[in-house]
């Protein structure tokens, strides 16, 4: 057909970072022969490979490694466990009959399998999507385009940055600049305080410069390269310029989604990834999904944590043949404080979401939230979780969830 | 080894010499002419203050293949876009300029709208277009079913369309350049000295010396129009900012959607793109200053407003980019376009937002009239034909190369896809930098194959396509 070779496999996964290689290995040692990996870049491993800070692997590996030496340990890991990985290999789209389209320098092929996992990951929402006017000079970018640019071309960056977001990820680009010798003029956040851990914190104001919470970015000024930016304090509007070369987009995370969408897929309006029942099936048959195309984003190891369980939870559905079938099922539903929750559809009440946990995103700080867990008028669970911090998880145990009535109305999680 | 000067950029910036024919300004009506007269077998110089080709005025635009039907009749403009429609959808199908026949429709959205719309039906007939019809609210909702609540009714103009504005100029220049014309960028004109039969054009990079300088200096016409002695046009900067949305929003709109002009203007738009994106804009801000393109707080709420009224669930959108383009508005209602052989002069000048629409028309209408004051053989087959080059295609109607099977069997670099969101591959970028005009920055290589020019805005190939582009400028192969 039209120049194209087409190909089978058992699944196919679209995506080799944590959660698509965790998948895959999980397949494969489930007993899955034909286990296909996509990976667009030309090594797999995802956004790790360009990581170059430690701290990877605690929650999955139980150990800590550098962003780049996980990464490999997971291609290592999946290539050990007869997984395919094909990298400089791009699912495009689909045809109409739900095959994967897909374009690498061997051509065209269509990829069929019985079951396609998407893990596409996602990235920081660019300036122009923040709305940030103002000249299109050079010096600004995200912390995804920055640490390439630095640990894997080894670019030259500027003199003096200022950061944009005040979460892991915006500690994370500090630790990338200093490396490229460029001075951290501060960060900045729209929201009352930082989000990451205080040690963080308190590393960066000694080391580097200022973080400004409860500040945003209202223009980015310079051409043909930034010469400085302007920024106004929520509270009273009042506005202040800060010199840089540099300006650093960094978090506000959105699942890379395209195929997700271009396929149909009911999706979440808050994550803006797709709605997955607690085996990461979609909305249609045969469409998994992992990783932080679901949860954006939560740290490698989750990602990693919840591939491997939709790994696991499929294998043990094509052996049963059975529950492949994107039936209705009880929705996940938050309010209050909380933005989102994942995964965000109840189909079968004997399924355990990944580490058993639900993963909550508030939109506010709060210690000791109590929370409540109720379907219709029935009280599920109530407590009091650890904390809320925006951008970061709140994880919700679901020992109510043999409780659920599979035909009752959604489930709603108040935050009070 | 080769010596820079060996190089393509090399050769394009020799130094100065003489020529037939100068032209001042390489935008979309510059290169046209640069096309024309270089056809008709003039020796041609084409200049350009700026690093590349189009890259002000021609560069940041709406993009919309214009009928002209709402023109102002009897004027040059109108006459001119009506004809360069014709001569550019014709160019386009040939020289792979990515264009779509969408239609617009003009939407009414309130009861003085509604009664405008026969009125501008009558207009574009006095401007030779006769195929407007006008759609009531019924029709227009099953065209346009994403349309926010309170459209009542619309006129149709289905021959407006949309185009690359950047191929566009592209083509123009590279189809000059291989019929021998000389490109001479980051070349700044400063004065013109008459020189007997000839001008001498002093630059920043050496003397240019023609028998015929024509202006096409978009902005900065009407400066070099008063190194010629004549002062009949100031140009006022007009600023338009515009929002490109994901290209997942394409679906949300099938026409170009223009507002009914009113006596503030032409208003707001909402257009598909040749790219699969969807385009809001432009603002109208006269402005002082050339070199104002940023865009603002005030002009993008305003553009968010118009637009969540247009088509509500453009909010549901991300924004991919926001861009502000400079139109050379001047006082006058119609084209500068003036005609002064005893000085050996041509000015096309005050040419605003119709000019991607009419540049092949303003190109034919400047050479045609000074035929006989050139001793100019007349073009052979006519302008819109001869052997247009073959553009790299970058639009979505057709493959691109990741996903033509032939292409990448004969070049599996055509199949290394290094900006996934625009889907560009690493041959599309090598051919970009050692194209007949090749790219010399991010932004040049961003207008020949669009890569970084996708949702990520460079999060995943920014580094990877920067390293290419350093690649090709220190010779090596990217």
């Amino acid at each position: 057909m039209d120049g194209r070779t087409i190909h089978d496999a058992d699944v196919v996964i679209v995506g080799g970072g944590p959660s698509g290689l965790a998948a895959a290995v999980a397949l494969r040692r489930a007993g899955v022969e034909r286990v296909e990996v996509l990976e667009r870049e030309t090594d797999a491993g995802g956004v790790p490979r360009h990581c170059a800070h430690t701290g990877y692997g605690m929650r999955d590996l139980h150990r800590v490694l550098t962003g780049p030496r996980y990464a490999r340990h997971y291609a290592t890991r999946a290539a050990k466990a007869g997984v395919v990985v094909r990298t400089n290999t791009m699912a495009t789209g689909w045809t109409a009959g739900g095959d994967l389209e897909v374009t690498s320098p061997a051509g065209l092929r269509v990829v069929r399998a019985s079951a396609v996992v998407l893990a596409t990951g996602a990235r920081e929402r660019p300036r122009a999507a923040r709305w940030v006017p103002g000249d299109r000079g050079q010096g600004v970018y995200t912390t995804g385009q920055l640490q390439q640019a630095v640990y894997l071309h080894h670019q030259a960056i500027g003199r003096r940055a200022v950061i944009v977001g005040a979460e892991h990820v915006s500690f994370s680009a500090i630790a990338t600049l200093r490396h490229a010798g460029v001075h951290v003029a501060g960060l900045v956040t729209d929201l009352p305080r930082q989000q990451s851990y205080a040690a963080f914190h308190w590393g960066a104001r000694l080391a580097f410069g200022p973080v400004l919470t409860g500040v945003r970015v209202v223009g980015v000024h310079g051409k043909p390269r930034v010469t400085h930016i302007v920024v106004e304090r929520v509270a009273d509007g009042r506005r202040r310029r800060i010199p840089c070369d540099t300006v650093v987009f960094t978090g506000d995370w959105i699942p890379d989604h395209e195929l997700a969408r271009v396929r149909g897929l009911d999706m979440d309006r808050s994550t803006l990834g797709p709605i997955v029942d607690t085996t990461g099936l979609t909305s249609v048959d045969g469409v998994y999904a992992a990783g932080n195309l679901c949860h954006p984003v939560e740290t490698a190891d989750v990602a990693a944590l919840t591939g491997r369980h939709v790994g696991t939870a499929l294998a043990r559905q094509l052996r049963a043949r059975s529950a492949q079938a994107a039936k209705a099922g009880v929705p996940i539903e938050v309010d209050g404080p909380l933005s989102w929750v994942s995964p965000q559809l109840i189909r079968s009440t004997a399924d355990l979401p990944a580490r058993g946990k639900l993963i909550l995103r508030p939109h506010v700080f709060a210690w000791l939230p109590a929370v409540r867990v109720v379907q219709g008028d029935r009280l599920l669970w109530q407590g009091r979780l650890s904390r809320f911090i925006p951008t970061r998880p709140t994880l919700l145990p679901t020992t109510w969830l043999a409780r659920v009535d599979p035909h009752g109305p959604a489930v709603r999680i108040e935050g009070v | 080894m080769t010596s820079p000067d060996d190089t393509a950029a090399g050769r394009q910036n020799r130094p100065a010499g003489e020529f037939d024919v100068a032209v001042v300004g390489a935008g979309v009506i510059g290169s046209a002419l640069a096309r024309e007269f270089a056809l008709r077998g003039a020796s041609v110089a084409l200049l350009d203050a700026r690093g590349d080709v189009g890259d002000v005025t021609s560069k940041a635009n709406t993009a919309i293949l214009h009928t002209g039907f709402d023109a102002k009749p009897g004027t040059l403009e109108s006459r001119l876009v009506a004809r360069g429609h014709h001569l550019l959808s014709r160019y386009a199908a040939r020289a792979g300029i990515p264009v779509e026949e969408t239609g617009a429709l003009l939407v009414a959205w309130n009861d003085d709208e509604l009664a405008a719309l026969p009125g501008l039906a009558e207009n574009a007939e006095a401007n030779g277009y006769t195929r407007t019809r006008l759609l009531g609210a019924a029709e227009l909702r099953r065209r346009e079913p994403h349309l926010g609540p309170g459209a009542l009714g619309a006129m149709e103009v289905p021959d407006e369309g949309i185009v690359c504005p950047w191929t566009t100029t592209l083509a123009f220049a590279t189809e000059a350049v291989r019929h021998s014309a000389v490109l001479l960028l980051d070349t700044v004109v400063t004065g013109a000295e008459p020189l007997g039969e000839r001008t001498a054009l002093d630059t920043t990079r050496g003397r240019v010396v023609a028998r015929l300088v024509v202006n096409a200096a978009g902005l900065g016409s009407d400066a070099v129009h008063r190194m010629f002695g004549h002062d009949t046009f100031t140009v006022t900067p007009r600023r338009g900012q515009l929002i490109v949305f994901d290209k997942l929003a394409r679906p949300l709109v099938n026409h170009v959607l223009l507002p009914v002009p009113t006596r503030l203007g032409k208003g707001v738009l909402v257009a598909p793109t040749v790219y699969g994106n969807v385009l809001l804009g432009p603002t109208a801000e006269d402005l002082g200053d050339a070199g104002a393109t940023q865009s603002t707080e005030e002009g993008l709420a305003m553009l968010r407003e118009k637009g969540a009224r247009i088509l509500p669930a453009l909010a549901g959108e991300e924004v991919t980019t926001v861009y502000a383009g400079l139109r050379a508005a001047t006082e006058h209602g119609d084209y500068q376009i003036s005609f002064h052989p005893e000085q050996g002069y041509v000015c096309a000048g005050g040419i605003r937002s119709t000019g991607l629409t009419s540049s092949l028309a303003v190109a034919e209408h400047v050479a045609r009239v000074m035929e006989k004051a050139m001793g100019l053989p007349p073009s052979p087959a006519g302008p819109g034909d001869g052997e247009p080059p073959a553009m790299p295609y970058i639009g979505q109607t057709r493959p691109r190369p990741s996903a033509d099977p032939a292409r990448i069997a004969a070049d599996p670099a055509y199949g290394e896809v290094v900006c996934f969101c625009e889907r560009v591959s690493r041959g599309e970028i090598r051919d970009a930098l050692k194209g007949d005009i090749p790219a010399r920055s991010a932004e040049g290589l961003r207008r020949r194959t669009r890569a970084g020019m996708g949702r990520c805005q460079g999060f995943f190939c920014g580094a990877a396509v920067r390293h290419m582009l350093d690649d090709g400028a220190a010779g090596r192969t990217p």
